[in-house]
């Protein structure tokens, strides 16, 4: 148990980063969609429309680091699992 | 037909030319926006609103005549963060329930200015927001596109009427959160309104 969690902590340390840094690095607050802009020619107005797509932000990357914490201190309560040395 | 028919013949067809025209801002293409921001801490937070519709009486050849009214529906405001957008929309700031429309009615027009199709001028009128009507004067763009709805809106024949203005309004002069949260997103609100409207001949 006590391995499992610490791979767990590990995996969210380097993951959640690596995933903020693959979407952009965005370092204002997580969204969900993304405005997306169409110029109507007639008129000169820029169309605002939203679709969906996930862009983590510090939040994303506090809650990660966070969470990764907490696993590394649970795994602290966990004793490692006896070895028999019979010597 | 004599001279003294003509002339009145001649009066009305002027009149009616000259006649305003009825500008309906519910735009079938969903173009119509208008753009908001705050300053915050950690990143400024943009939005914008689809929801438009009203109607402005414009008159080519007396741009200063301008009358009308238009509204925004206070649930088409969105930020791109969903949790914003549940606070944004919730009783604490817009309370969008209780408060469905934003709506800014024109009163009278100053410094109007036309060159060829564009005219400008500072347009006083009744902003409401949240409940709390509050006069304010904002610099208007108006571009009459005569003939041009036609190549927008396929077998309609008629004129558009864009129309930009960029202001800022304090959300405490709205009771939104007065004296709150000034930290955390700023009084200010930066507006920038883009939308056309369409007016059909017959």
């Amino acid at each position: 148990m006590k391995r499992a969690l610490q791979i767990l902590a590990l995996v969210a340390a380097l993951g959640v980063p690596t995933v903020w840094l693959a979407t952009g690095a965005n370092r204002g607050w997580t969204k969900t969609s993304e405005a997306v802009k169409t110029l109507d020619e007639v008129t000169g107005i820029e169309g605002i429309s939203y679709q969906k797509k996930f862009l983590p932000g510090v939040d994303f990357l506090g809650a990660g680091f966070g969470g990764a914490a907490v696993l590394a201190g649970a795994s602290l309560f966990f004793r490692k699992p006896k070895t028999n040395n019979q010597q | 037909m004599k001279l003294t028919h003509i002339i009145p013949l001649i009066s009305l067809a002027t009149a009616v030319y000259a006649a305003p025209q009825s500008f309906d801002f519910k735009d079938p293409k969903g173009v119509n926006n208008a753009v908001f921001k705050l300053d915050a801490p950690l990143e400024s937070i943009n939005g914008s609103a689809s929801g438009i519709s009203g109607t402005v009486s414009f008159d080519p050849e007396n741009p200063a005549a301008t009358t009308g009214k238009i509204v925004v529906a206070s649930e088409s405001l969105t930020v791109p963060n969903p949790m914003q957008n549940g606070h944004l929309h919730g009783a604490n700031w817009l309370d969008v329930a209780k408060y469905p429309e934003i709506s800014f009615e024109t009163k009278s027009l100053a410094n109007v200015k036309t060159d060829s199709n564009v005219t400008t001028a500072d347009v006083t009128g009744t902003f409401s927001l949240h409940g709390v009507a509050k006069e304010i004067t904002v610099p208007v763009k108006f571009t009459y596109l005569k003939d041009k709805l036609g190549s927008r809106v396929p077998n309609l024949k008629g004129d558009l009427l864009v129309i930009r203005a960029n202001f800022a309004i304090n959300r405490e002069d709205f009771n939104i959160n007065k004296g709150q949260y000034e930290d955390k997103v700023s009084p200010t609100i930066d507006l920038s309104l883009s939308i056309a409207g369409a007016a059909i001949t017959k």
